[in-house]
């Protein structure tokens, strides 16, 4: 089969592999999918149209992927009911890859790391963030309940070649500044619905450089500015991911040529830590324009599918050293998986951030969309490393989220205000950054 | 197929978290979502009575955010014929094929006021503003996607044309 005839975004490879010959952006395709992905929220509304259109079977119950993180540990009646209906549809029909309290994990978290979603993979999702496995350099997005219930019955589903806009990355990261700094200056760049219909590529030799955590952190909010994907290329630090969880990536870039819509072009050296103010992720400032603010914030959260890793946990951890957090302010840290709070409890983080007056939490999305966990009174403020800052997002309608990195978390927890690390914090960022390999290591799959 | 009412006129960037906030998703059931729709943005719009039978218009980037589909749901559930935005978000815009809430992109939204009565004609790809006496042309869509929502939405095509044999016999 010919799949190459013409110089491809990377975009335009995986859709060429999939439908078994050249693809360009634009066309309709109707293909079948590696992995479908449904939470607790999205997939009952997929098994009652599974059910409302008289389904007898799946197609295959091994491409369905059911995390049950939305509002678990359940948060109420009606939450426990709707896990049980995605509990019993997993054992009616079969569904291995259910994964209940215990197992779960903050499904963006969990998939990579569990190695079920891979590089090449073609997924859809029924959650926004899906777009967060374009970091393996698979094509992923999100999709609705209605379009995983397809799945069940086809294994398939319907998608637009997408155009594809290029950033460019050059440099590497300064300390105290990571993969959530640059995705919120692309988003500033780009503006909410700036790669609406559109796949985000990146390209360059800056690409080396970011770990494969602050990779999935950039993957995971392309969504935040109407993306499509989020994709990086398939290289030595994608393969070393992968092979740790018994997986042979070959290596995957776009073609030089291929066509893009727009290019961005980023020096990692010259960004800074970035929020982004209430009520949208465009809103992005930098964090050294925002201290002299002093905006006091009630509430602190570290965690999330964009943020619950284990690079994200070091890097609060370091910046919060032996300080205690502000009094008045509550900090709640939710790991993004068993096997990421097991890790944090290896290195002792997890002991620091008790220490220091934080909360740890088992693993969940809660707070991040306002479900439990740390919901806001009223007119309360937030800094969150979560993903979204829309009114009410974490409570109350007149609540406030500014969304930031892990390290300018921390930094806010002890200080009251937000700010970013101060330069001793600056000083145990860089070396944990030097400390190389073993720290740069992810975790390691669970048994 | 014609779609005609009354407008409700919203913003830009209107999110799925606006449209049905998070702390109503603990149920799938239309009826309740209805009555919580657009809540966080015009509190006791899901509740008025002139909503059912209504045309939302929107600006820019409507349905962004979350993949919810209780957002479509709830807006259809509501009773609003349909949603007529500058742009919309590629999540919102493809559940409202594939659940069957019909969706008009239109850049000149700015012209069109809250209260105004428009009839939509799909077929013939007219439009018409009675309160301002004014005519628009729609675009239509292609027609892969025409063929999902002749169907009636993305499972009556999947479960006709793509796997029968998946479905229980006398099932539709």
């Amino acid at each position: 089969m010919d799949t190459t005839q013409q110089a491809q975004t990377l975009t335009e490879k995986i859709f060429s592999e999939k439908a078994g010959r050249a693809v360009t952006a634009g066309e309709y395709l109707l293909l079948d999918v590696d992995v479908a992905l449904g939470n607790d929220i999205t997939a009952p509304v997929a098994i009652k149209e599974f059910e409302k259109f008289n389904g007898r079977e799946l197609f295959d119950p091994d491409r369905i992927v059911f995390v049950a993180d939305h509002f678990t540990p359940n948060k109420d009646i009606q939450s426990a009911m709707q896990v049980k209906m995605v509990r019993d549809f997993s054992r009616t029909h079969g569904i291995k890859k259910f994964y209940d309290v215990g197992k779960m994990g903050i499904e963006h978290v969990l998939l990579p790391e569990q190695g079920l979603v891979k590089s090449g993979d073609l997924v859809v999702g029924a959650d926004s963030h899906t777009c967060t496995y374009g970091a393996l350099g698979a094509f992923s997005t999100g999709v609705g309940s209605t379009d995983l219930a397809g799945v069940f019955f086809t294994g398939k589903a319907w998608f637009k070649v997408p155009e594809a806009i290029r950033v460019e990355l050059k440099g590497s990261f300064s300390p105290g500044v990571s993969g959530k700094d640059l995705i919120l200056h692309i988003i500033s760049e780009l503006g909410v619905d700036g790669a609406n219909y559109q796949a985000i590529e990146f390209t360059g030799p800056g690409v080396a450089e970011v770990s494969m955590d602050s990779r999935f952190t950039v993957s995971n909010m392309a969504i935040e500015a109407g993306g499509k994907a989020g994709l990086f290329p398939v290289d030595d630090v994608t393969r070393a991911y992968e092979s740790q969880r018994g997986i042979e990536a070959a290596p995957r870039t776009a073609d030089d040529g291929a066509r893009y819509s727009r290019t961005l072009e980023i020096d990692l050296n010259m960004l800074e830590a970035t929020v982004a103010r209430p009520f949208l992720p465009e809103n992005g400032a930098v964090v050294s324009a925002l201290a002299s603010e002093k905006v006091k914030v009630d509430q602190v959260v570290i965690g999330s599918c964009t943020n619950g890793r284990i690079e994200d946990l070091r890097s609060a951890a370091a910046v919060l050293g032996d300080a205690r957090i502000a009094e008045g302010v509550r900090c709640i840290i939710l790991p993004g998986s068993q096997e990421v709070y097991l890790q944090s409890m290896r290195e002792g983080l997890t002991e620091k951030f008790v220490t220091a007056g934080c909360v740890f939490s088992t693993p969940t999305c809660g707070p991040c969309l306002g479900g439990h966990m740390g919901i806001l009174a009223e007119k309360e403020v937030a800094l969150s490393t979560t993903n979204r800052n829309f009114v009410g997002r974490m409570g109350h309608a007149s609540s406030e989220v500014y969304l930031a990195s892990p390290a300018v978390a921390a930094a806010t927890a002890v200080q009251g205000y937000i700010c970013g690390p101060d330069a001793p914090a600056l000083e145990r960022l860089g070396e944990l950054e030097k400390k190389g390999p073993e720290t740069k290591e992810a975790v390691s799959t669970a048994p | 197929m014609i779609r005609e009412g009354k407008v409700f006129k919203f913003g830009d960037h209107i999110n799925t978290d606006e449209i049905i906030p998070a702390r109503y998703l603990s149920t799938t059931d239309p009826g309740e979502l209805a009555k919580n729709c657009m809540e966080d943005t015009r509190p006791g719009f899901g509740g008025q009575a002139d909503v059912d039978g209504s045309i939302l218009v929107a600006g820019e980037n409507f349905g962004c955010g979350s993949s919810r589909e209780h957002a479509p749901i709830a807006i259809k559930a509501a009773g609003i014929q349909c949603v007529i935005a500058k742009s919309f978000a590629r999540i919102f815009l493809r559940n409202c094929i594939n659940i069957g809430l019909p969706i008009v992109e239109l850049g000149e939204t700015d012209a069109i006021e809250e209260g105004d009565y428009l009839k939509v004609d799909f077929s013939s790809g007219e439009m018409s503003n009675s309160t301002q006496k004014k005519e628009f042309v729609i675009n239509t869509y292609p027609e892969f996607l025409q063929q999902i929502i002749r169907s009636g939405g993305w499972l009556s095509y999947a479960t006709t044309h793509l796997a029968p044999e998946r479905v229980l016999k006398g099932g539709s």
